[in-house]
């Protein structure tokens, strides 16, 4: 057997309390087209950034050979040294800069002093014919469509020697036309000899394009499959991709008592001006109180969105359809009134839009119920040190005082401040974006056990999750999102990890 | 939950004076600063710089910049800048000028008008801001031009403008009256010692409230020394302040003005929830919006409060002239911005106290008025002020990282 293109052996990177690859092995053969896949956080860009040098030598153990040579990255500009390239989801163009300008941007075509404009666009034309992109050179980025600009940035790629060629979910932001266009660039790549990594949650432009498949799950190498000798298929795939075994660290929830319906939407979509494309399409989901309802999908899958566009639309999506909170129809135009409805949402993102770090913990838990503890137009402070010693020992904040700045606390203890700082507006309908994320198993059984005495007081939760395990121990009822679409619901007892997943992949 | 609250409790003894100043050392440092400033210039200058009459001055000159410094402290908190607000002081008090002079307005019309202009001009400069996310500095700065340009239409065909109104005179230059006691303390201003006096029984009374309503709630509070001490250096320090003041001419009516301002903008930045909104704005925009604070309506909030503050800081500085010049207002809004940074606001938003931005102010006006009785050219001053500038700033950052 030829020696392979690419060899990474025993590779493990830790980071701090995570181990996120975790003795990894991943071989590439030449010319071929190998798919990567996995569930969020299995470890698939971790590894590719091991490969890219964005994690240098040294940061992780195990070896990385390309053509049989041992390498040694230690930042981007080795990697492309040893002709690796990757392209990320997020493009990294820049939008007021020419077509051109980008492809050679860092590289520029120069006699030592002054850029040489006509050379460079000569050159940019061929790589342009190359990609099968016909643009003039000279448009601004921005004018371009995203699938013309993950053109842009393949043949940014291409404008250097590239043996491999390495694109992480190239066609998660793309419609159909523009995804088969770039399949077919990536078969004619093939053909070239451009040997190429694809990172992929569409399983079946996996099955449509790969030689060969590995899978990852939680930081370890599962299989890898060659499509035909292994006549893989996509519940095969599912299989390998879920598999993981649902333990007991889903605390039971003794009263089950569902009552009647405290959430409603009819046909709710919405438009993001931002991305310029639809993001919600006609979302019907109904909540009931004392239930916990799960919303399963992949990152990307609109979850979040679904959360914040009925949470009072702070990013002003252009919305339609019908919200309905105890049967009344609610028109919010701002956080502030769904939360005067009685909702609460807990972010995905604590420290980006959750919490306030600089701050401390008592100011993090009075801060979106403020009239409670204040009369006659002053914060009555020594109220707001017991409501805030509450919550942190009705939750097990570990904190050494609730003076403590925020920022100096755990993952999971944050997140606590989080639900401390919700659970103190006193809502009927909470909605969890990614609970447990982040935080050890410890922590994730308290939150846990905190839900489920929730909902026996009669709360709403609507649970947004990436964890399958997780969606399935909580739930009692199962939305599974794609592309900005309700793909199916089922109650929990019908549900099943491969079932979930095969929607969630389902576009 | 008992045994937790014995736990925190001890927590909180062992918790010293050390513990407390580390917390807070960046305003403490400032504030300590000072101290070492003004008593520098006390020696270099043998004593003319602590005398009664230059105190009183210093604080009169500080006046006008500490009313802007304590706006524009709110407006960095929540992540913009206010480069504006000397041009529109300039404006308003030309305009209270003219009102007063050639309207015939009485002052108690021009006042409250000149106020609600203010408040005015600090809504429309925000909404650029506050509506379409343009950035305050660009905003501020085209509203600082047109701010200029009215003020040199509004003096074109008179130049500067002179004001014959006592009563709007005395805002700048007066003192408030004394009361004839007759020969006792001779001298000395008997209504400001009296203030003072007054000054120290209420902080006192507070400060025992405070502890009282503590240990209701069965709070830890500082040891009973540690109290009495806070509260001897609290009342030393309104006493000698009022005894310098009254040597001279008593409590001005700017220092008036400044302690209301500073007493009304500590008061809502500390004890309202509008106050704890606008540092929630600053420390974490998204967070805040998605906790239910709007965060235009702040920020049209705050820099209403600017405008506002630069009307008094216009009146002010009018009232101190005893006119209105075309080049009134000229780098307020610098001094502001530096008396606010050195006392300690952050530029990443969030971070910054209304007392902070007060000694701030203080620090920057005794370099200057202690290099002025040194007789130190206006060229070194500059450079000596920049470099204060710089280096509590670095201070500030140095001592946050290590936090």
């Amino acid at each position: 057997m030829e020696t392979p293109i690419l060899e990474m052996k025993s590779i493990t990177k830790e980071f701090p309390g995570v181990k996120a690859l975790d003795n990894v092995t991943f071989s590439v053969r030449k010319g071929e087209v190998h798919c990567l896949v996995g569930e969020n956080g299995a470890g698939k860009s971790t590894l590719m950034k091991v490969l890219s040098g964005v994690h240098a030598f040294g940061t992780y153990t195990g070896d990385i050979f390309v053509e049989g040579e041992l390498q040694k990255f230690n930042g981007i500009r080795d990697s492309e040294r040893a002709g690796i390239a990757i392209i990320y989801q997020e493009l990294a163009l820049i939008p007021e800069l020419s077509v051109y300008e980008n492809i050679f941007l860092g590289n520029e075509v120069s006699n030592g002093i002054v850029i040489d404009s006509n050379e460079s666009i000569s050159q940019a034309i061929d790589i342009l014919k190359k990609v099968g992109l016909d643009v003039n050179p000279l448009t601004k980025i921005k004018n371009l469509g995203v699938g013309k600009q993950q053109l842009v940035e393949i043949a940014k790629a291409l404008k250097k020697e590239v043996r491999i060629l390495i694109l992480d979910e190239p066609t998660a932001a793309l419609n159909e036309t523009d995804s088969d266009n770039l399949l077919q660039l990536i078969r004619g790549l093939k053909e070239q000899g451009v040997t190429c990594i694809l990172i992929s949650h569409k399983l079946r432009e996996v099955m449509e394009i790969a030689d060969t498949i590995t899978v990852l799950r939680d930081g370890k190498t599962v299989t890898t499959l060659d499509v035909e000798a292994d006549k893989v298929n996509e519940p095969v795939l599912i299989k390998h991709m879920v598999g993981r075994s649902i333990d007991n660290i889903f605390p039971k929830r003794e009263n089950v008592n569902i009552g009647e319906e405290v959430l409603r939407l009819e046909d709710w979509s919405a438009f993001s001006y931002a991305l310029g494309r639809d993001i919600l399409k006609n979302v019907n989901i109904s909540v009931h109180a004392g239930e916990i309802v799960g919303i399963a999908g992949l990152m990307g899958s609109g979850r979040t969105e679904l959360a914040k566009s009925i949470f009072g639309n702070p990013d002003h999506y252009r919305l339609s359809g019908k919200v309905f909170i105890h049967g009344k129809e609610q028109k919010f135009r701002s956080p502030h009134d769904a939360i005067k409805s009685s909702m609460a949402y807990v972010t995905e993102d604590r420290k980006g839009n959750g919490l306030i770090l600089i701050d401390d913990v008592k100011h993090n838990i009075s801060l979106a119920n403020l009239k409670e503890i204040t009369t006659g137009g002053v914060i009555n402070e020594n109220e707001e040190i017991l409501i805030a010693n509450k919550y942190r020992s009705e939750l097990n904040i570990k904190t050494p005082t609730i003076q403590q700045k925020v920022r100096n606390l755990s993952g999971g203890n944050q997140q606590k401040v989080s639900l401390g700082k919700w659970l103190f507006v006193k809502p009927g309908i909470m909605i969890l974006d990614e609970p447990t994320r982040g935080i050890d198993v410890g922590a994730k059984y308290e939150i846990y056990t905190i839900m489920n005495s929730l909902v026996e007081q009669g709360m709403s939760i609507i649970m947004i999750s990436s964890e399958l395990p997780e969606v399935l121990g909580m739930s009692d009822r199962i939305y599974v999102m794609s592309a900005g679409k309700i793909n199916g619901e089922m109650p929990v007892e019908d549900a099943s990890q491969e079932g979930i997943m095969a929607l969630a992949v389902d576009y | 939950m008992e045994d937790l609250k014995v736990k925190s409790n001890q927590a909180h003894l062992s918790k010293s004076l050390l513990d407390i100043m580390k917390t807070n050392i960046s305003e403490y440092f400032m504030f300590i600063a000072l101290i070492v400033i003004m008593i520098f210039f006390t020696i270099t200058t043998d004593g003319v710089f602590i005398s009664s009459r230059n105190i009183s001055n210093l604080i009169n000159q500080m006046g006008y910049i500490a009313v802007l410094a304590v706006g524009m402290t709110l407006i960095i908190v929540i992540r913009h800048i206010e480069l504006s607000v000397g041009y529109l002081a300039g404006f308003l008090g030309a305009f209270s000028a003219i009102a007063l002079t050639f309207w015939g307005w009485p002052i108690y019309a021009v006042i409250p008008a000149v106020m609600i202009l203010g408040i005015l001009a600090g809504l429309l400069t925000a909404t650029p801001v506050a509506k379409l996310g343009v950035p305050a500095f660009v905003s501020t700065m085209a509203a600082g031009l047109i701010f200029r340009g009215a003020l040199l239409l509004v003096t074109m065909g008179t130049g500067t403008i002179v004001i014959r109104d006592p009563v709007f005179n005395a805002i700048g230059n007066g003192y408030i009256p004394d009361i004839p006691l007759g020969g006792f303390l001779p001298g000395k201003h008997k209504l400001t010692l009296i203030i003072g006096l007054i000054g120290i029984i209420l902080s006192i009374l507070s400060a025992i409230k405070s502890r009282r309503t503590k240990l209701s709630y069965n709070f830890q509070v500082p040891s009973f020394g540690l109290f009495i001490a806070q509260l001897v250096l609290i009342s030393g320090l309104i006493g000698y302040i009022s005894w310098i003041l009254s040597g001279y001419n008593g409590i001005s009516w700017s220092l008036v003005i400044l302690l209301l301002v500073v007493a009304v903008f500590q008061f809502i930045t500390t004890k309202t929830p509008l106050g704890r909104h606008i540092y929630a704005v600053g420390g974490n925009p998204e967070a805040a919006e998605l906790s239910g604070i709007s965060v235009s309506k702040i920020t049209y909030i705050v820099f209403a409060a600017m405008g506002l503050l630069s009307s008094l800081s216009g009146i002010m500085y009018a009232s101190r002239l005893r006119s209105a010049t075309t080049t009134a207002g000229l780098g307020f809004e610098t001094d502001a911005i530096a008396a606010a940074f050195v006392g300690g606001v952050s530029a990443a938003g969030g971070v910054g106290t209304i007392t902070g931005s007060i000694i701030g102010a203080l620090v920057m006006m005794s370099l200057t008025s202690g290099m002025n009785l040194m007789n130190i050219d206006i060229s070194i001053q500059y450079i000596v002020r920049g470099a204060v500038l710089v280096l509590a700033v670095v201070f500030d950052r140095i001592t946050r990282r290590n936090q």
